[in-house]
Formats: structure tokens, C-alpha cells, sequence
């Protein structure tokens, strides 16, 4: 169970997150969706304790992770595994050698029993025959997949994905899509999802939660979603654009319009 | 009035922040040092990185500046009838001065600019923050290494700086200027003692920590320099001009109290 109350976090006098509140059930795979700039990734980087909020308390497992220190701090830590918006591989580093750190540096499992582990998580992935690549050889795609059996290899409890299709193209996103339900299905981690893949990501999450102005605006099942009456959360996932600031041109309203009426995305 | 010392406050205070930071950040690092796990590969790479990569230009440069410093101090020297003393007066400057500093200065070009980009992208590409994700302290990977590598490469460059140096100023010396060899060299064991070798040693020892610190600092924190490149390169230039001012300033104190 993952609490997150009333985060607030600003850089100067920019507000980004205002009193977010939101629970994540064990088990579940939760989507963040909101619009570019709205404060997803720093929701995200200070859930996973990479951001120190201003106000506020994230609750893993009964640990308050922004107040904890020492070995506590360490014990949530090793629980949560974060697949990064670039994959964040380390680039001196070949795919094998890649995945196996967090098992080489963390545990103190043998040697065999690395290679044995590193091999099943690329295979997972879909990759074979790749350990020996580094990632300057290998595609966006390659990167990411193999960023995501460097998260997955060392089984943790909790993890989080910084939008993990960016840049894909839609074959490559449906997989990884698949990639991440499947394994959530395999290892039962509890998965938080940042994402722009609507609605594409409604068919693999439990539930979505919507970002807006720094504040959780709504959650819900993607049925729920679907069915809402907020005319903002409505809007967004349509692309529909209430606010005339935001339209881009007369045009663009015109076709948003049209793509809601029969409440389809 | 108000507003201007205000200002003035305001830059005082961001400074003495600013160096606060700077200092945990190596106390942090130095006490990592002592603290296993050692990562021994990683000091290994690093040595590579700092020694191997840096001897070609700390070989080129320390032959040219004791051929230099030989040519000009043997014409002074003329002057007033003391060209025996040339030969200690090359191999001095070189022990005390200018090997520690000309070799720290050329491996701050060469290996602290990229050590500096190389944490800096790293930073940049979150893959600090997957270190630290992964419940590891990025510091023990990407700095305790470069310090410990540097602490032990600059006086071994220093050295060998002197040496290439002492021989350089040789060849001008003798094969140029047809010093005798017996004159070049048997003053310099008269008059470089033990202290002068050591005022060097310290030196450079410092100059390892300095370089190091100053350029894994400021890759580490690439992302306050400004966005992306931008702040990798601002990082880079400032870790450079940084360390170059900071070893000429900390070599005058030093030179001061080991004097």
C-alpha cells in the first residue's frame, strides 16, 4: 500500500504539486495521466524519494520515505524499482552487465545464479542474444526493454514507470504495454504508471488518476473514467479543449468537438 | 542603498552556501573512502583514466618546460658568470614549483574536463538517479574512485613531469649549449634536498584532491549549471577554470607555509 498525502513541492515561485492525495492499493497498476508540464514526473521523483517535497508524507509499507533515514530509508528502497523516461542504462556498461548490477551491488547472490536471473529477465523482455551489446548498439526500444528487465530483475515490490513509450512507435508501445502487464501479472508488484498513452493505457491499468493544476483531480477504473462528468477530465481525454487559451486554432476545436460527441476516444 | 546591500548580502550568503555544500560534498566522499565496500575495479579504471590517458601530454609539456625554463635561466646566468648553477636551478623549479602545477594544470585540461561531462551526462540521463533508486549511493561509483585515483596519480605524474623536465633542460643545456654533463648534474645533488621533494609531493597530492573534488562536483550537479548540454558544458568550462584558479591559488598558500 503506497499513501501519498498532501505532497506539496515548488522550484522558486513556481508551484507545481499542491496537496496531492492518493492511495495505491497492493497489487494494482495505477496510470498518472495529466497534461505535459503538469507535475507528473515530480510527483513521481518524490514519491520514489528522489525529490524531497516541501509538505507532505509518502507512506510504503508503514515507512514515511520522506522522513526516513538510515536503515529504513535503505529497507523501502531496495522494495522500489523505477523504469526511467530514457531507460537510464549505464552507458560504460553492457546490456548483461546492466541488468546484472542491481544484483551484483545489492545482493549477495552467486555468480551462476546472476547469469541465470540476468538471462530469464532479458528473455522476458524478449531479447536474446544481447548481452553483449552496450547501449550506444542498441534502439530506443532495446534500451527501454532492457531498462525493464534491469527493474524487474531484482524483484521489486513497488515500481514506477517515468511514461515508458515515449518515443515508441505504436507497435513497439502496444508491446511494451503487454511487456508491463505481463510481468506486473508474473512478479505482483504494485506499479504506478505515468503516462500520455490514451487510450491506449486504459487497457492494461487497474485504475487511473488524473493530474491537473498540481492537485489529483480524479481516480477511478478506466470504465469510471470513461463514463465521468467532469467535463475537464472528459476534455482531456478527448483532447477536447474547454479553455480558449489553450485551443490552438479554431480548427482544432471544431474537430474535438466532433470526436465527443459520441463519447468515444 | 538598502537595495544594494541587500544584494551584496544576498551574494554573500549564496557563496558561503554554495562552499558549505562544496565541502560536505567531499566530507561526504572522503569518509566513503574508509568505509567498505571498495570498489577496486572501478579505482583501477580510474587510474587509467587519470595516469595512462595523461602521460603523453604531461611527457611533452614537462620536456618543453625544462628545455624552456634551461635556455632562459642559462642566459641570465651568463650574465653574472653562474652558468654551474643551472642544472639545480632547472631541477628546483621543476621539484618545487612547476612540475606539481604545470602537471596538474595539463591533467585538469585533459582528464577533469571530461571526468566532469562524464558525471555531468550521467546526470543528465537520470542514471544517477537510478543509482541511487537502487538503493546506492551514486558518490561511492562516481567519486570515491576519481579521488582516490587522483590522490595517487598526480604525484606520479608530478614525478615524472620533473624527470622528462630535468632531461629536457639537459638536452638544451648540453647537446645546445655544450654545458658540460658532469657540470649539469653534479650540483643538482648538492642542492635539491629531501624537503624539496617533498614540498612537491605535497603539492600534487593536494592538486589531486582539489581537480578531483572541483570537477566531480560540479558533473554531479550539472543539472543546476542550466538544461541538458547546456548545463554539462557550463559544468565543464566552470570545473576547468575552477580547478586551474584553485591550484594556482592553493600553490601560493602552500608554497607560503611549506616555505
Amino acid at each position: 500500500m503506497i499513501d501519498v498525502v498532501n505532497i506539496a513541492k515548488s522550484f522558486g515561485d513556481q508551484q507545481v504539486l499542491q496537496g496531492v492525495n492518493l492511495s495505491i492499493r497492493d497489487g494494482e497498476l495505477m496510470a498518472i495521466i495529466g497534461r505535459s508540464g503538469g507535475g507528473k514526473s515530480v510527483l513521481l521523483k518524490t514519491i520514489t524519494g528522489l525529490l524531497k517535497p516541501d509538505a507532505g508524507s509518502v507512506i510504503i509499507d508503514g515507512i514515511d520515505v520522506t522522513r526516513a533515514r538510515g536503515r529504513d530509508l535503505l529497507d523501502v528502497r531496495q522494495k522500489i524499482g523505477v523504469l526511467f523516461q530514457g531507460g537510464a542504462l549505464f552507458d560504460s556498461l553492457s546490456a548483461f552487465e546492466n541488468v546484472a548490477f542491481p544484483l551484483e551491488e545489492c545482493t549477495k547472490i552467486g555468480k551462476a545464479e546472476i547469469y541465470k536471473r540476468v538471462i530469464m529477465a532479458l528473455e522476458d523482455v524478449g531479447l536474446i542474444n544481447i548481452e553483449h551489446k552496450y547501449p550506444s548498439e542498441m534502439s530506443g526500444g532495446m534500451r527501454k526493454r532492457v531498462a525493464l528487465a534491469r527493474v524487474l530483475v531484482s524483484e521489486p515490490k513497488v515500481v514506477f514507470f517515468d511514461e515508458p513509450t515515449t518515443g515508441l512507435d505504436p507497435i513497439l508501445l502496444h508491446t511494451t504495454h503487454l511487456l508491463i502487464r505481463q510481468a506486473q501479472k508474473k512478479h505482483g508488484f504494485t506499479g504506478i504508471i505515468i503516462s500520455h498513452d490514451i487510450p491506449e493505457i486504459f487497457e492494461i491499468v487497474d485504475r487511473i488518476a488524473f493530474l491537473h493544476k498540481g492537485a489529483i483531480r480524479a481516480v477511478g477504473t478506466p470504465e469510471e473514467m470513461l463514463s465521468t462528468n467532469d467535463q475537464l477530465v472528459w476534455g482531456f481525454l478527448s483532447g477536447h479543449v474547454d479553455d480558449p487559451d489553450n485551443i490552438l486554432c479554431e480548427k482544432d476545436s471544431q474537430i474535438c468537438r466532433f470526436r465527443t460527441q459520441g463519447r468515444q476516444l | 542603498m538598502f537595495q544594494a546591500v541587500r544584494g551584496v548580502g544576498a551574494m554573500f550568503l549564496g557563496l558561503q552556501w554554495r562552499l558549505g555544500h562544496m565541502f560536505l560534498f567531499l566530507l561526504n566522499a572522503a569518509s566513503l573512502c574508509f568505509i567498505p565496500p571498495f570498489k577496486f575495479k572501478l579505482f583501477v579504471r580510474r587510474i587509467r583514466f587519470f595516469g595512462t590517458r595523461s602521460m603523453v601530454v604531461v611527457i611533452i609539456t614537462g620536456a618543453f618546460t625544462g628545455m624552456v625554463l634551461a635556455l632562459q635561466v642559462y642566459y641570465s646566468l651568463r650574465k653574472v658568470g653562474s652558468e654551474a648553477l643551472l642544472g639545480p636551478l632547472v631541477a628546483l623549479s621543476l621539484i618545487r614549483e612547476l612540475g606539481p602545477v604545470l602537471s596538474a594544470l595539463m591533467i585538469t585540461g585533459r582528464a577533469g574536463s571530461a571526468l566532469t561531462a562524464e558525471i555531468g551526462i550521467m546526470r543528465i540521463s537520470e542514471q544517477i538517479d537510478a543509482l541511487f533508486s537502487m538503493a546506492l549511493n551514486p558518490l561511492r561509483y562516481l567519486v570515491v574512485p576519481n579521488l582516490v585515483a587522483a590522490v595517487l596519480v598526480f604525484p606520479l605524474l608530478a614525478a615524472i613531469f620533473d624527470i622528462v623536465g630535468i632531461y629536457g633542460g639537459y638536452l638544451v643545456a648540453v647537446k645546445m649549449l655544450g654545458m658540460s654533463e658532469g657540470t649539469y648534474f653534479s650540483q643538482m645533488d648538492h642542492m635539491v634536498e629531501w624537503s624539496d621533494v617533498l614540498m612537491g609531493l605535497y603539492k600534487s597530492l593536494s592538486f589531486g584532491v582539489i581537480v578531483s573534488w572541483i570537477c566531480c562536483y560540479k558533473g554531479y550537479h550539472a543539472d543546476k549549471s542550466g538544461f541538458g548540454a547546456e548545463g554539462v558544458s557550463k559544468a565543464t568550462t566552470d570545473a576547468v577554470v575552477t580547478s586551474s584558479v584553485m591550484i594556482l591559488i592553493w600553490d601560493y598558500f602552500l608554497g607560503s607555509v611549506l616555505l
